[in-house]
């Protein structure tokens, strides 16, 4: 403990030593959040990530009850447990916000994540994309003498190994959803 | 039917300033007498004045301005207000909703703009909504952590008719924020408090959003259990600056006293505070030993910056009830000896005297010139508003608050150009009590225009510039952070203030020895009209005491004050 002793310009502190307070360990979250469907929520919600330095890893919404105006954001993001607190508290300060859910702490749920794939190739990678397919119960949805689009579903993780696989064999454009969850559970 | 709306929701005064977009609402105000237009001269200054309004009052601010350019020029004013907690509502103008997106004249995205910079906001396309919309956005405003919101109004929707629905129709029912706190938390923070041997109330503007009520509550809890209490820039006034147990403001420029408890407390009780960054310091060295409560109505302020062990989410005055029937109900009592070797040990710290600075006869010192303000107006109805920079934290420092609401200053965006506008909304509030801003000259030449709306209402606000030729804390913080590297922090070419306050039609008084001073601010408090004072004050004083930004409490750089003596006796506390 000391009062320093004032020698000017030659203070040891500076506005250039704050440290980022938050430079531990990160977590994966999803979290649901029902709001009204309204001009501009999505827009908020963004504008909460982007604004306070939030990560999205994934983002999906959609009416989900269209007489009660209600539309569901599912979001996967990543931060500290602190942070992933914040996210929460700040997401429940947005006043057409109605509830929002941690899925991945509120005990079991269910993710899923859908997938178009455009695989181009002829022979043998043909026959081994098509092969590939079945193993991930991929759907082909769309074909022409050269080229599949597949459809698959499952946990985002299943689709990036079914991509990487793809890859090899001719993958030349992929569009995913973005994750949608429940909870497990009658409630 | 929009000033049907504001009639109904109890509004008397609203600022503003007119444009294409507004005339049909700028019609209806002239049509009527029960609410009065205020003309400024800036769309900044309307919002700042309108929270100045609101802050001094408890009631919302209310800011009518245009589409495009109006909405911009308020967005600053905006900000400040959601950065301070201040309930406002504003109205803006907006092109015809069928040109909308066509980039038509004045076409700004207002909503867009000032999604981040309002508590909520609405573009509101059908007429119907309209008044609904409204009684909503007061609702939203002064509800929960108040705050501003901002409904844009596109000139088509003022023009249709629409069914009115009265305030008591409009449907609020899904905001409704907490106010009462788990009483389960409530009854362990009490008996904590039984516990403490080294506590400290930190309280902040949440008691003063709260109502007097929260600050009647405050004192009592004060009262009853002896602990000494310090407070943030926005919570000053909340607990009584005469009180027996106030340790002074806290924080980068708080006292030393204040800090020094904050930093070797064992009981930590935050009441409507929010762990702001000038209050912390260095995170990991903040209040490094002790047990911490805190009491705040936004979930999101709690474990944001600094973790707490009692969370108590609920409103300042519904809690601090709730604690006094839990601490009243129990027979609780207090560890007088522990608290009695804790006051020792806070009047060892006061005796550093840490704002002390060495007087001089040859020229005005800032902090000398507080002190003869607060000598010749402490025992007036007074009401002070400030800009910012070093004369802020000065009269923080030196003029005492006793009553809530009487404190109005730009704390969390650090507004420059706040004071003057927020000084002619206080007056409005209160047209017969004293109200001074406390300037620096950089700051006040930011929305200087406004003298012209003082002058046109006759509203008596004095505006007490300590003028230093300089941006002060600019300077200060180059001086000793900088290398004394004074870049770009002088004020040049400033004009005559005693000339420019003729030019406006109000008096101009320039004081310059510190032997005429007296006579000066009597001359200024005597003047029945708006005043200038040219207070020219020594140029490079410095603020002390400092905590430089991601400095330990304990890491504090004084003035002139010794601390020797006192420090010698901290090790007992201090780890
Ligand atoms: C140049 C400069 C220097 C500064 N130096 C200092 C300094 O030395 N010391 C200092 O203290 N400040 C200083 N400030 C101000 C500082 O930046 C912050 O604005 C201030 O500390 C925040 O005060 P607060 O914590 O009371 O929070 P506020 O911004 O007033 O927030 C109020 C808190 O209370 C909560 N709340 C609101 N209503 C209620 C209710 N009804 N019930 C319960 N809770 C409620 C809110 O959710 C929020 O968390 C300085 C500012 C400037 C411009
Ligand atoms: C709008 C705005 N711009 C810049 C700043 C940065 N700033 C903080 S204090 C200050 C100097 C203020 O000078 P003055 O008003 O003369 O007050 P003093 O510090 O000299 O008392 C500046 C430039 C600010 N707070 N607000």
């Amino acid at each position: 403990m000391n009062a320093l002793k004032l020698k000017k310009g030659v203070s040891r502190h500076s506005a250039y030593n704050l440290r980022d307070p938050n430079a531990e360990a990160t977590e994966v979250h999803t979290l649901a959040v029902l709001v009204d469907n309204e001009a501009g929520v999505l827009a908020r919600v963004i504008g909460l990530f982007s604004g306070r330095g939030y990560n999205i890893e994934s983002l999906t919404v959609a009416e989900v009850d269209h007489l009660g105006h209600r539309s569901r954001i599912t979001i996967v993001t990543t931060g500290t447990p602190a942070v992933i607190e914040q996210i929460k508290a700040q997401l429940g300060r947005i006043v057409p916000v109605h509830e929002v859910h941690d899925l991945t702490v509120e005990g079991a749920s269910v993710e899923r994540e859908l997938a178009l794939l455009k695989v181009a190739g002829t022979g043998e990678k043909r026959v081994e994309a098509m092969r590939l397919a079945d193993i991930f119960r991929a759907n082909v949805v769309d074909t022409t003498l050269e080229s599949f689009i597949f459809e698959i579903t499952g946990t985002g993780e299943k689709i990036d190994a079914f991509a990487e696989l793809m890859r090899p064999l001719g993958l030349v454009e992929i569009a995913r959803t973005g994750v949608a969850a429940l909870s497990r559970g009658a409630a | 039917m929009v000033v049907q709306a504001l009639k109904d929701q109890g509004v008397d005064t609203v600022f503003g300033y007119p444009g294409g977009a507004v005339l049909p609402i700028y019609d209806e105000i002239f049509l009527q007498n029960d609410i009065r237009h205020i003309l400024v001269r800036h769309e900044q200054g309307a919002v700042h004045a309108a929270e100045g309004y609101a802050r001094s009052t408890g009631k919302p601010g209310v800011v009518l301005v245009t589409s495009g350019p109006g909405a911009t020029n308020a967005v600053t004013g905006i900000t400040d207000a959601l950065l301070d907690s201040i309930p406002l509502v504003v109205l803006t103008g907006q092109v015809p909703t069928f040109m909308i997106g066509t980039d038509a004249f004045q076409e700004a995205d207002t909503v867009g703009i000032t999604r981040a910079c309002t508590k909520h906001n609405w573009l509101v396309k059908d007429t119907d909504k309209l008044a609904e919309t409204l009684h909503q956005a007061f609702h939203v405003a002064t509800s929960g952590r108040p705050g501003p919101v901002l409904i844009d109004i596109p000139k088509d929707v003022q023009f249709a008719n629409g069914t009115y629905t009265p305030p008591a129709k409009a449907n609020t029912a899904h905001y409704a924020p907490k106010v009462k706190g788990d009483l389960e938390a409530i009854k362990q923070l009490a008996s904590l408090i039984e516990a403490a041997e080294r506590p400290v109330f930190y309280t902040g503007g949440g008691v003063i959003n709260s109502g007097p009520a929260a600050s009647q509550l405050l004192r009592e809890l004060v009262d009853a259990t002896g602990f000494p209490i310090t407070s943030t820039l926005m919570g000053l006034g909340a607990y009584p600056a005469n009180g027996d147990n106030w340790i002074g403001m806290l924080g980068m420029h708080g006292l030393y006293e204040a800090n020094l408890a904050m930093h070797g407390c064992d009981l930590l009780i935050n009441v409507g505070a929010r762990f702001d960054d000038r209050i912390t310091g260095k995170l990991d060295k903040f209040s490094p030993n002790s047990t911490k409560a805190h009491i705040d109505i936004d979930p999101s302020s709690i474990n944001k910056v600094i973790h707490v062990d009692v969370p108590i989410i609920g409103d300042v005055g519904h809690v601090l009830e709730d604690l006094l029937k839990v601490w009243k109900a129990g027979g609780r009592k207090t560890n007088k000896p522990a608290l009695q070797k804790w006051w020792a040990q806070i009047e060892e710290w006061k005796k550093a005297d840490c704002l002390r600075y060495t007087n001089s006869e040859k020229t005005i010192k800032p902090q000398y010139a507080l002190q003869r303000l607060e000598a010749l107006t402490k025992d007036r109805d007074r009401y002070i508003t400030t800009e910012v920079g070093q004369h802020q934290m000065w009269a923080a420092q030196f003029l005492g608050f006793n009553d809530p609401n009487r404190w109005m200053t730009s704390g969390g965006l650090g507004t420059m150009g706040y004071g003057l506008p927020a000084s002619l909304g206080v007056q409005i509030a209160h047209p017969d009590a004293l109200v001074i801003n406390v300037a620096g000259e950089a700051s006040w030449l930011m929305n200087m225009q406004e003298m012209g709306t003082a002058v046109q209402y006759r509203l008596p606000v004095k505006q007490f510039i300590l003028n230093n030729e300089r941006l002060g804390m600019v300077r200060q913080w180059q001086e000793l952070l900088h290398g004394e590297r004074y870049s770009h922090s002088w004020s040049e070419s400033l004009p005559d203030f005693v000339k420019l306050a003729e030019a406006f039609g109000c008096k101009g008084i320039m004081v310059s020895d510190p032997a005429d001073l007296d006579d000066a601010i009597m001359e200024m408090l005597n003047y029945d009209g708006p005043v200038i004072f040219d207070c020219l004050v020594e140029k490079h004083e410095n603020c002390f005491p400092m905590i430089p930004s991601g400095a330990p409490h304990n890491e504090m750089l004084m003035g002139e004050a010794s601390t020797k003596d006192a420090i010698g006796s901290t090790g007992a506390v201090l780890v």
